[in-house]
């Protein structure tokens, strides 16, 4: 066949076998059933191999992603897991032509929306002359009421956007939804894109496939203009780490070289905004906003926002810093807008939209309710102020006539008791897209995300972007709900492009990356991540020791062992004690606030263990058991403390680990010195000791085989070459909080210092005659005094 | 009638706060005829490290003010002069309560009054059916929106019994409902809800009582703190008109406007943010005089 004529047959063997669904459009196979344009290179590639060939190729996106850990968390009713991204290896090709059409459409939509929102924000006219009802804005939640009246520092309200597009029956593109507030999936376009050139070495090049990074680059550069000052940064502002896209925020964080930033990371002062770091206060001056606006400032937007910053607002009304987009951009992407823009755009340009969106009726005026009850059955129809489409909340909607989510109400009845609650929207069907499916392509439907970023030169679309792929082969807009995957987008040009890379040219000299300050969040995390992981094996051991000698040891020396843990809360009639489960707990809590500091082995290894001890915890019984079974968890310990302190990168973070660690080691030594080398101390104490400070072997070398006062309190109070000694861990923390030193300017010493300094002088003058039990106290209250005066000099 | 008045709120921290950020929003306002502001000022102690005083969406004065040092609790004392004139409404002006959707439906206007602002669900202020149910079974036919106004603030007052201990701040108007016992953020909160659930538009207002009555009249519930009544918009021409169902009577003489809002949390006296931990005692004192007619 003619159509097929410039490749050969087994170049396109999987195209002949492709069948597209009748009367949809598709974006391999055009109406007249030949290839479109672009697709040709990539599935001549893939008819030219195997199953097992694309298998091999297919895996090794796959593996890219899971080594990347790419995921995203989902919120299920009993707990929050982190799903897989769901990849589909084969890309969407959109042609240049195709592609310009939507470049232009969306621009002009970004042009429109800025408007709208400028006057929403400012003189109101829209609403004032008609062309919005007023009750739609008045008792919407996202518009925002500090912000009225503010004119952002930018003189733009929106700097970044989202369009969610589908392509409808008669071949033209449509705008399905408007991401103007705080729009997430830029970084999985990203990462979609290196695991689909992990798939297909080679072929994007060969493929005059557009590239990302200039797109990237372009807004990175915007970003850093919109400062105000060359020293302040610019960050990410995320919700945290239980949102879902997270780990996307991370990346492109990373990616980017931008800050990633919770609220609580930030304060103001004197309406600047600056980050808490453990050198002091850094300045920020724009912040890419990942946080919806309302929980963006506790004190003037929602007051149960534990997200926010307070004085947030305050510092964007006095004009210091830019919102990428302002607080207040999420009113645009009210469902019932779509119903007024196409107007809206004739008003304010004189121009159509040149990308129509979905048909959507407000039911708010009498005509437009009469059509929406007169043709239900061919729309979707939901809350009017929801930011999402109907089938993406839990309200009562109504989907082709059927009503959901409410009983005792006909559709009708429900349409005229709510009505300017409600809006509706046609059903629309979208085009559909190859996915491979065992051995062959199959027709899927597609919706793209488009990203376009604001530029001193205007706006700029991300030539890409990513699809979302239906399940089924069901081409309702509504069937995406139940999940799918997502595909890279490849738009081709017709000629020949440019190599781009975020990456500086091979050529430049060499400049070795400076992490930025730590946020004192972080150091805060890490240190207890270091406390909580050295308690959980102190508390083991002091368990494993209890359970050996139950049965057989005289009771005081079991009431000194039990003494020690009941401060934990922890009631050894439990083989596996609640209380060191929580410990553990403390520290995957901790772990988990900064796991974007933290390597991927690291994090697994934490996790592995906390799972052990909840199985572990199931079966043992108290005795020798548990004494068994802690000693296995205890390797496990051990195993996450080498992965740590092989792995990690000596910066600041790993100093505050280190000390957290060396604290909580140094306390629990001396505490138990302190108990077993007092006056009246049971028998079997000074073994204990050895025993808890796995130091019987060097106690063995070093004094012979029995344990005298003495002999306990050199090896394990003052000996610095035993890393279970007392000494030993003040010598770490001097040397850590040394290396600290430099946060602050020299010569002006913290109280922390000075009581780190004083308090391992003190030892080291010591020697086993005065080391008593009154100075054993004495130190052990000192060094707990050091939490909260390490907090004082480096938590900003 | 011309008022001096002072406040002082207190707050008193267990353990040091390292650092804090609070909006207070309790000047008085100015509000022409009815309501004028001769003076008033805010002293904050300690000293804040910034403060900025400003205006809010629905006109109300606010400071915000911050802390960097280290510090025990704060002291805000305001003191005002007001003169406040009795601007009785004219009740006959008031729309049909059958016709207030049409008066609605005509407004297009986001100003600070507009009604609009004050007829969706707000913060505290959820839908409630019970409380709707209530306010259906106080209407009768044929009423003007300020005669179902009036209805219902003197129904809540039949129905509900002021007690200080029955509630607390943050109590939900739901439950201070269902015990039939509360404080004016109750009762005010409660009346709202009943009237937004029936179509009102309604607001909460707070304020100052005066404290000792005129010689022979009885002394108001709620003169020793702050106090909180309702309005509600009764339609073009009557506009907004001021109810007190704590005391259940048109708010006048006696009550003098700080702030506006749709519910409490748009016009607490002071919110705030502090970092440190423990527990802290609050304390309030209010003195409202005339000192002349």
């Amino acid at each position: 066949m003619a159509r097929k004529a410039a490749l050969s047959k087994t170049d396109t063997q999987l195209f002949a076998r492709y069948t597209p669904l009748p009367g949809v459009p598709d974006e391999l196979a055009d109406a007249s059933g030949a290839m479109r344009a672009g697709w040709g290179p990539l599935i001549a590639h893939l008819s030219g191999l195997s199953r097992a060939g694309v298998a091999a190729a297919f895996a090794r996106g796959d593996q890219h992603l899971a080594d990347a850990g790419v995921f995203f968390r989902k919120y299920g009713e009993a707990e929050v897991s982190a799903r897989d991204w769901p990849f589909s290896p084969v890309p969407v090709i959109l042609p240049q032509s195709d592609w310009s059409e939507i470049e232009a459409g969306l621009i002009q939509r970004a042009e429109v929306m800025e408007a709208v929102v400028a006057d929403l924000y400012g003189p109101n006219r829209l609403v004032t002359e008609g062309h919005l009802p007023a009750s739609l804005i008045a008792q919407n939640p996202e518009w925002l009421r500090p912000m009225v009246g503010v004119v952002p520092q930018s003189g733009h309200f929106l700097h970044f956007l989202a369009f969610e597009i589908g392509r409808g029956p008669d071949g033209r593109w449509w705008v399905l939804a408007d991401r103007t507030d705080a729009p997430s999936g830029a970084g999985f376009a990203l990462e979609n894109r290196v695991a689909a050139g992990k798939v297909f070495p080679d072929l994007i090049g060969k493929s005059n496939v557009h590239r990302l990074a200039g797109f990237f680059r372009s807004f990175r550069d915007a970003l850093d203009r919109l400062r105000q000052s060359p020293t302040a940064r610019v960050g990410i502002l995320t919700p945290g780490p239980l949102t879902d896209t997270y780990y996307e925020q991370a990346y492109i964080a990373r990616y980017l070289g931008l800050s990633l930033l919770e609220g609580e990371d930030l304060t103001v002062e004197d309406g600047q905004l600056r980050i808490r770091t453990v050198q002091g206060l850094a300045p920020v001056d724009v912040l890419w906003r990942r946080m919806d606006g309302l929980w963006a400032d506790p004190l003037e937007l929602r007051e149960d926002s534990a997200l926010g910053t307070p004085g947030l607002m305050s510092a964007v009304r006095q004009g210091h810093v830019t919102m990428v987009n302002a607080l207040g951009a999420g009113i645009l992407e009210t469902q019932a807008l779509m119903a007024f823009l196409p107007a809206i755009s004739l008003h304010l340009t004189g121009q159509r939209l040149r990308l129509p969106n979905v048909a959507t009726w407000w039911c708010g005026s009498e005509a437009e309710l009469a059509h929406v009850r007169r043709h239900a059955g061919r729309m979707m129809i939901g809350q009017a102020m929801s930011t999402r489409l109907p089938f993406e909340t839990n309200a009562p909607h109504a989907i082709g006539g059927q009503l959901r989510g409410i009983e005792g109400v006909s559709l009708d009845g429900w349409l005229v008791a709510h009505g300017a609650g409600l809006m509706a929207k046609e059903l629309v069907t979208l085009s559909t897209t190859p996915v491979y499916d065992d051995g062959a392509l199959v027709p899927r439907p597609m919706s793209l995300r488009v990203f376009l970023a604001r530029t001193p030169q205007g706006w700029q679309v991300m030539p890409g972007g990513f699809a979302r792929v239906g399940r089924s082969n069901d081409t309702t807009a509504i069937s995406m709900r139940n999940g799918g995957s997502v595909a890279d987008v490849w738009v081709v040009a017709d000629g020949k492009v440019e190599a781009e890379t975020m990456l500086a040219p091979p050529t430049a000299a060499f400049v070795r990356a400076q992490p930025g300050p730590l946020p004192s969040r972080a150091a805060d995390n890490l240190f207890w991540l270091g406390r909580y992981v050295e308690r959980t094996e102190g508390l083991l051991r002091l368990i494993r020791a209890y359970n050996s000698r139950v049965g057989e040891a005289a009771e005081p020396l079991l009431t000194i062992i039990r003494n020690r843990l009941k401060i934990y809360d922890i009631d050894v009639a439990e083989a596996v004690p609640r209380g060191v489960r929580d410990t553990l707990g403390s520290a995957v809590y901790s772990a988990s606030q900064i796991s974007d500091r933290f390597s991927v082995d690291g994090w697994s290894a934490l996790k592995d263990m906390e799972k052990s001890m909840a199985r572990i915890a199931a079966h043992a019984t108290p005795g020798n058991d548990a004494a068994h079974v802690m000693s296995v968890m205890l390797r496990k310990v051990a195993g996450f403390s080498g992965l740590i302190h092989d792995n990690m990168y000596r910066a600041e973070g790993w100093q505050f680990l280190t000390i957290g660690r060396s604290l909580e080691r140094a306390a629990m030594i001396t505490d138990l010195l302190a108990a077993v080398c007092a006056p009246k101390a049971p028998e079997g104490g000074l073994d204990l000791a050895i025993e808890v400070g796995d130091s019987i072997m060097v106690h063995r070398q070093r004094y012979a085989v029995i344990t005298s006062r003495a002999s306990v309190i050199d090896l394990l109070g003052l000996d610095e070459r035993n890393p279970r000694s007392l000494r030993f861990h003040l010598d770490v923390i001097r040397a850590r909080v040394a290396d600290l030193s430099t946060l602050r300017p020299p010569g002006e010493m913290t109280e922390f210092e000075r009581m780190v300094l004083q308090l391992q002088t003190s030892i080291t003058l010591h020697s086993v005659q005065t080391l008593d039990t009154a100075a054993l106290l004495a130190t052990h209250s000192a060094i707990l005094d050091l939490s909260p005066a390490l907090n004082a000099a480096y938590m900003h | 009638m011309i008022y001096d008045i002072k406040l002082r709120i207190s707050y008193d921290y267990a353990h040091l706060a390292a650092v804090g950020r609070h909006v207070a929003c309790i000047l008085p306002r100015d509000l022409g005829a009815g309501q004028r502001l001769i003076a008033g000022l805010l002293d904050i102690t300690p000293r804040p490290s910034e403060r900025v005083d400003r205006v809010d969406f629905f006109g109300n004065r606010l400071s915000e003010f911050g802390f960097r040092n280290p510090h025990l609790g704060l002291a805000l004392t305001m003191t005002a002069r007001i003169d406040r004139n009795d601007l009785p409404p004219q009740m006959a002006d008031s729309v049909a309560l059958a016709d207030l959707p049409r008066a609605i439906a005509g407004l297009a206007d986001l100003g600070p009054d507009s009604a609009l602002h004050y007829l969706s669900p707000s913060v505290r202020v959820p839908p409630d059916p019970a409380m709707t149910a209530f306010a259906r079974a106080h209407l009768t036919a044929g009423m003007t929106v300020a005669e179902a106004v009036l209805a219902l603030n003197g129904a809540l007052y039949r129905h509900m019994t002021f007690d200080a201990k029955a509630t607390h701040v943050d109590t939900p108007a739901s439950e201070a409902f269902a015990k039939r016992h509360g404080v004016c953020q109750d009762f005010s909160h409660i009346l709202i809800t009943c009237l937004r659930g029936i179509g009102i538009p309604a607001g909460y207002v707070s304020g100052f009582l005066r404290t000792l009555p005129p010689p022979g009249k009885p002394r108001l519930e709620g003169a020793d703190a702050m106090h909180a009544w309702v309005r509600a918009w009764c339609g073009p021409r009557l506009g907004w008109i001021e109810v007190d169902p704590t005391n259940n009577k048109l708010a006048g003489l006696d009550h003098i406007v700080v702030a506006r809002g749709r519910d409490y949390s748009d016009v607490a006296p002071i919110k705030g943010v502090m970092r440190g931990s423990g527990r802290q005692k609050s304390r309030q004192a209010v003195d409202v005089v005339p000192v002349a007619g």
